[in-house]
């Protein structure tokens, strides 16, 4: 099973497990991790699923598209080069992802 | 708030059978809906340790509505993935979840504590009360409205007897202009509909944006093949006809000057009404929703009132003294559930945050920043090529809203500067080649 580690802006570490195909947004949210906000609900209009994906994990996700890229300039917390939006972010089968949830998504 | 251990009851999974002496709730939260869910998740992480009861009146668990007229009608998601928290969440989280509940009275003692009776005669004694019980869809009530295939879409119900009928439909009629009928009608030409929309007023979604937006998705949408008809009313909904046995399933709308359009789905979008009867028979003071003061407290000083059901003092910095507003958003049903989190933990807090709204219509992304209401100023900024528009509205020269058309980089740049207090200055704005963020200044 897919497995995400979120760490939070305090250093705690959150593993979660979900299923291939929902977004790492969606694992987030259902399992209450908080840190993911996500108020739109995965449909690109908010910016407030942001999470800085661990430097090794980066390659092992689908590139960004330029909505996406948009958003992020938008961010509670300023983008940095491994900043995503976890709502783009797909769970495969053996993906084992490690992400951390900035300060404040709002 | 003290702790009150004694007083939580078992965990009882989720929506099934009846207690013979029902244990008393410490909040009981009337309407499963976002805001609800927000409610019972902000508590929790504001420490409130009382049991908590969800209590929704679907039978499903809570979900998420926005796809309902979007990804899910078109069958990009499923509805799993609309389920707003897990089961293990609200076990773990001591929220009992009641689905398939309708509440029906309220008997309330003088401490604000009380029992509601829902209509299948389970009764729910709280010691805290929320309502969070949303609005219902507005009916349109003319010949007709009974027929089968004239639908509305405001539940999960709605959109699964709306996903049931589309196979067999070519022709669907939407009746309203507004964000839903216009999203509905996107994803129904999408799936492969012959589909018209009917708008009452002269324009498109009403007041909830400006002259220029409205007339720019009245363009894309009619050069992507909606047939939109402006100043135009349904008269009658028309059955099949046929000979002897009587049909029941809409066939066409006719039109106020007699034409008839063929339509075997009607989809009405025409606006909700706050669900207030709660309300009203608690005695609160209702007037467009339920009246409640900053800390989302309604007339009784006690009832916690948050969402599409609640009128407000306009939260947005710099509105007029006294004004109300009803917002019907997700951003407003999770902001306003804060407050209300506040307030039952004993704790004063603002609305916070600037109210904003979406809506996807084909590939047209809109993002509205603020509120528009009150502008004597508007600046454009129209990119053409990267099919990018935005419309920014001041009023005394501050800027106060924006509506950007797939322009996420304007809509974070007027979001961002309404929420810290600052400007973009209009005649600088008005270059779409000009990152609003460069020119947003301290006053």
């Amino acid at each position: 099973m897919p497995t995400v580690h979120f760490t939070d802006a305090e250093g705690e570490v959150r593993d979660v497990q979900g299923n291939p195909g929902d977004s790492v947004m969606e694992t987030a949210v259902r399992n209450g991790v908080p840190g993911i906000v996500a108020e739109c609900g995965g449909s690109l209009s908010c910016a407030t699923c942001h999470v800085f994906v661990r430097e090794d994990c980066l390659s092992k996700l689908p590139p960004m598209e330029d909505m996406e890229d948009e958003m992020l300039y938008g961010t509670a917390v300023d983008r940095e080069d491994n900043s995503r939006l976890s709502c783009q972010l797909r769970l495969t089968d053996e993906l084992d992802l490690f992400v951390t949830t900035p300060e404040t998504q709002v | 708030m003290g702790t009150h251990t004694a007083e939580q009851p078992a965990p009882v999974a989720a929506g099934t059978g009846t207690t013979a002496v029902p244990t008393r709730t410490g909040l009981l939260i009337i309407g499963a809906s976002q805001s609800g869910v927000q409610l019972a998740v902000s508590l929790r992480a504001l420490g409130f340790d009382e049991h908590i009861t969800l209590l929704g009146d679907e039978d499903h668990r809570p979900y998420q509505r926005p796809a309902l007229s979007k990804e899910f009608l078109q069958g990009t998601v499923e509805s799993e993935s609309l389920i707003f928290r897990s089961n293990e969440y609200w076990a773990e989280h001591n929220v009992d979840l009641v689905k398939g509940e309708y509440i029906v009275r309220i008997d309330r003692d003088a401490d604000g504590s009380g029992v509601a009776h829902a209509s299948s005669g389970r009764q729910f004694p709280f010691k805290r009360l929320a309502l969070t019980v949303g609005a219902r869809a507005r009916k349109l009530e003319i010949d007709g409205g009974d027929l089968d295939g004239v639908l509305y879409l405001r539940n999960a119900d709605d959109a699964l007897a709306l996903k049931a009928r589309v196979g067999d439909a070519k022709d669907v009629v939407v009746i309203g202009g507004g964000f839903i009928g216009l999203e509905a009608a996107s994803s129904l030409q999408k799936m492969g509909k012959n589909v018209t929309v009917l708008e009452f007023g002269p324009r498109l979604v009403g007041r909830a944006v400006g002259e220029e937006t409205a007339e720019y998705f009245l363009q894309a949408h009619r050069a992507r093949g909606l047939d939109i008809r402006l100043n135009t009313s349904a008269a009658r909904f028309r059955a099949a006809s046929a000979e002897g046995d009587k049909q029941t399933s809409v066939a066409g709308v006719e039109l106020q000057d007699g034409t008839v359009l063929p339509a075997q789905i009607v989809l009405v979008g025409i606006g909700v009404i706050p669900n207030t009867q709660l309300a009203e028979q608690l005695g609160l003071t209702v007037d467009n929703g339920i009246v409640v003061d900053r800390f989302a407290l309604a007339s009784d000083g006690t009832t916690v009132a948050i969402g599409d059901c609640a009128n407000m003092p306009n939260p947005v910095p710099g509105s007029e003294p006294g004004e109300r507003i009803r917002l019907e958003s997700v951003n407003n049903a999770i902001e306003h559930a804060k407050v209300a989190a506040y307030s039952l933990t004993g704790r004063r807090e603002e609305y916070a945050g600037i109210p904003w709204f979406w809506s996807n219509q084909a590939d047209l992304k809109l993002q509205i920043a603020g509120l528009c209401n009150g502008y004597d100023r508007t600046v454009l900024r129209r990119d053409e090529e990267r099919g990018k528009f935005s419309v920014l509205y001041y009023r005394q020269g501050q800027v106060i809203a924006a509506d950007c058309v797939n322009a996420p980089l304007d809509f974070m740049a007027v979001k961002n500067a309404l929420a810290k207090g600052r400007n973009i200055p209009a005649d600088a704005a008005a270059d779409p080649a000009t990152l609003l963020k460069t020119i947003t200044t301290d006053s």
